[in-house]
């Protein structure tokens, strides 16, 4: 962020509540809420971390913090300007890892929750599996699966793929059982095939709890690319973000550190912004929780 | 229209062989309640048949094994006048219109029509015609586009009645259909109906526990008492066709509504001694 929007965001709370009051008598109040209501969503969280940034920013110049406890955002801006050359290549590192990984993901929870609910021998044969591979914690296979494959990508992608697998399958599995019993007896009624209830009931009636699993799916996803990494980049290989943090701390080079940190961060909220889109746009016709309460 | 011409339709109807004929059908839960016993039960074309009773007497339970959504534990439901497809269901199609609404929210109103001719494989664009009457004939022509989310109660249900006509059914299972709806609404639906049922020469059977609902309706009243589930009193109505504002507010409605309501309090009376 620049420092132009800075100052008229720090600025706009207070100017907009005077121009609000003024216009209050002439406009729709409806009208006026709904923008007022848009203008306090970003100003407020926006005002917030410029705040926070400036007070870090003053903490480090006069307490003369060294850049090795803690950074300046002015250092550790400079580190993800200087150093950009390094972490590019590992940010896309890191984003190839979580993207396939949840693509794998999607693709195999959606036909695993397909095939579970199909019978119910399949899903008393499978899903404790499905449970065992869930809870067992993906660190703890990262060393061995560093011994079985002989790419550490590959792995870092498996153990990605993992994490970011269950809750796909179990939202979509709770999705396809709670179609509304009514529409499958109408189903029933007019003579139905499988296939036909699948693809015009289930599957619809399934989208909402898909796109809960794509959300959740899609931040573990990342969460266990890094995990991953750390135990990968600790048996000497790697370079997506996490090994560059690693790296940054054993040099000591915390400005980058935190660069690092930020790019992983900013990885996070983009994931979380593009999946709730998706979400958003799939369901906004007519699921509740993409509709607008308007009684 | 001329009552000669509605008079004809149940002289018709004995004529004729039933459209569905239930024997001897019992339907135990396998938590042992015992919905249904031992129902008998002829439906003669072009009959309106309400099935009238106190709560969880088995009226839903009845309906829905008429419809094949449920086995009956003993007895059999038989369809004398229409083929039975490879799934042992009758070939000539049920309409059913449930309790609530039951349209799929992700389809618009259009859709939630076409859906029982799409399973049936039928393409939208040779569907459209019959769609889009079948909406005409409940007065929502205009909101083929609209989502259900943006409907009224009433609205909905009217979706619901649409869908259930669009196969040209034999017969019109009902369950219920308005007993979420305020006064008004529920008796112009009530009027809707009886339109339909009278213009498309169809056969109903329709679940209430409204005394005055079944007594407007109905060409034939079926009683039933609860614990278990039965037929208690199988009453023909033969008040006057057609049925309207001043049927409603008739003496001859009055004392029907009264009669009716005995033979409930009965059937209720009596199963109060039995339990
Ligand atoms: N799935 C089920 N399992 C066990 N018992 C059931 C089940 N469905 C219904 N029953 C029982 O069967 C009886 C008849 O139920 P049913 O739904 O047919 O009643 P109803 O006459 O339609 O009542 P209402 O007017 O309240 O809709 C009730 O006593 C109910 O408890
Ligand atoms: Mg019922």
């Amino acid at each position: 962020m620049s420092d132009l929007p800075a100052t008229s965001a720090v600025a706009a709370p207070a100017e907009d509540e005077a121009k609000e009051l003024a216009v209050r008598g002439r406009q729709e109040p409806r009208e006026i809420s709904a923008r007022a209501d848009l203008v306090l969503r970003i100003a407020v969280p926006t005002f917030v971390l410029l705040l926070t940034v400036l007070a870090w920013q003053l903490y480090v110049v006069f307490a003369e913090v060294p850049a090795y406890i803690l950074p300046s955002p002015v250092a550790v801006a400079t580190a993800l300007w200087t150093d950009w050359g390094t972490l590019y290549p590992a940010l896309l590192v890191t984003l190839k890892i979580t993207f396939t990984a949840l693509i794998l993901a999607l693709a195999g929870g959606v036909a695993l929750a397909v095939l579970l609910v199909q019978s119910r021998w399949i899903e008393l044969a499978l899903y404790p599996y499905a449970v065992i591979m869930q809870v067992t914690p993906i660190v703890a296979i990262a060393p061995l699966l560093l011994v079985y494959v002989s790419s550490t990508q590959t792995a870092l992608l498996i153990c990605a793929f993992i994490v970011a697998f269950f809750p796909i399958l179990s939202n979509m599995v709770q999705g396809l059982k709670s179609v509304d019993h009514n529409l499958l007896n109408l189903f029933d009624l007019y003579g139905a095939s499988r296939m036909q209830t699948l693809w015009l009931l289930k599957l619809p009636a399934a989208l909402p709890y898909f796109m809960a699993g794509l959300k959740i799916g899609g931040g573990l996803a990342l969460i266990a690319a890094v995990v991953a990494e750390f135990a990968a980049g600790s048996a000497g290989a790697g370079s997506g973000l996490a090994f560059r943090l690693l790296e940054s701390q054993y040099r000591l080079n915390i400005p980058r550190l935190f660069a690092a940190l930020i790019l992983l961060s900013v990885t996070g909220v983009a994931i979380f912004g593009l999946t709730s889109l998706i979400s958003w746009l799939s369901l906004r016709r007519w699921h509740e929780s993409a509709l607008k309460r308007e009684n | 229209m001329s009552s000669a011409a509605v008079a004809e339709r149940p002289a018709a109807s004995t004529r004729q062989r039933p459209v569905v004929s239930a024997r001897n059908v019992s339907k135990r839960f396998s938590n042992g309640t015992l919905a249904l016993s031992d129902m008998t039960l002829d439906i003669m074309p072009g009959e309106f048949v309400s099935l009238l009773g106190p709560s969880g007497c088995g009226k839903s339970t009845a309906l829905r094994i008429i419809a094949s959504l449920g086995e009956a534990t003993t007895g059999t439901i038989d369809w004398p006048t229409s083929r039975i497809d490879s799934r042992g269901k009758p070939a000539s199609s049920i309409g059913f219109v449930f309790q609530e609404p039951t349209l799929m929210p992700w389809r618009t109103v259009f859709g939630n029509v076409y859906l029982p001719l799409r399973l049936k494989g039928q393409s939208k664009s040779a569907s459209r015609e019959r769609i889009m009457a079948a909406l005409e004939t409940v007065g929502l022509g205009d909101f083929a586009k609209a989502y259900p989310r943006e409907l009224s109660g009433g609205m909905k249900m009217r979706v619901s009645i649409a869908r259930a006509l669009v196969t040209e059914p034999a017969i019109l299972l009902m369950d219920e259909p308005f007993g979420a709806l305020d006064e008004i609404t529920r008796q112009k639906l009530n009027d809707d109906v009886l339109r339909l049922w009278h213009e498309a020469g169809l056969t109903v059977v329709f679940v209430t526990h409204s005394v005055y609902e079944a007594a407007y309706l109905s060409s034939r009243i079926i009683v039933m008492g609860s614990r278990p589930g039965r037929v208690v009193t199988d009453m023909p109505i033969d008040s006057p066709w057609p049925r309207d504002e001043g049927f409603r507010s008739s003496e001859d409605y009055a004392a029907l509504s009264r009669k009716v309501s005995d033979a409930l309090q009965h059937a209720i009376h009596q199963t109060g001694e039995a339990a």
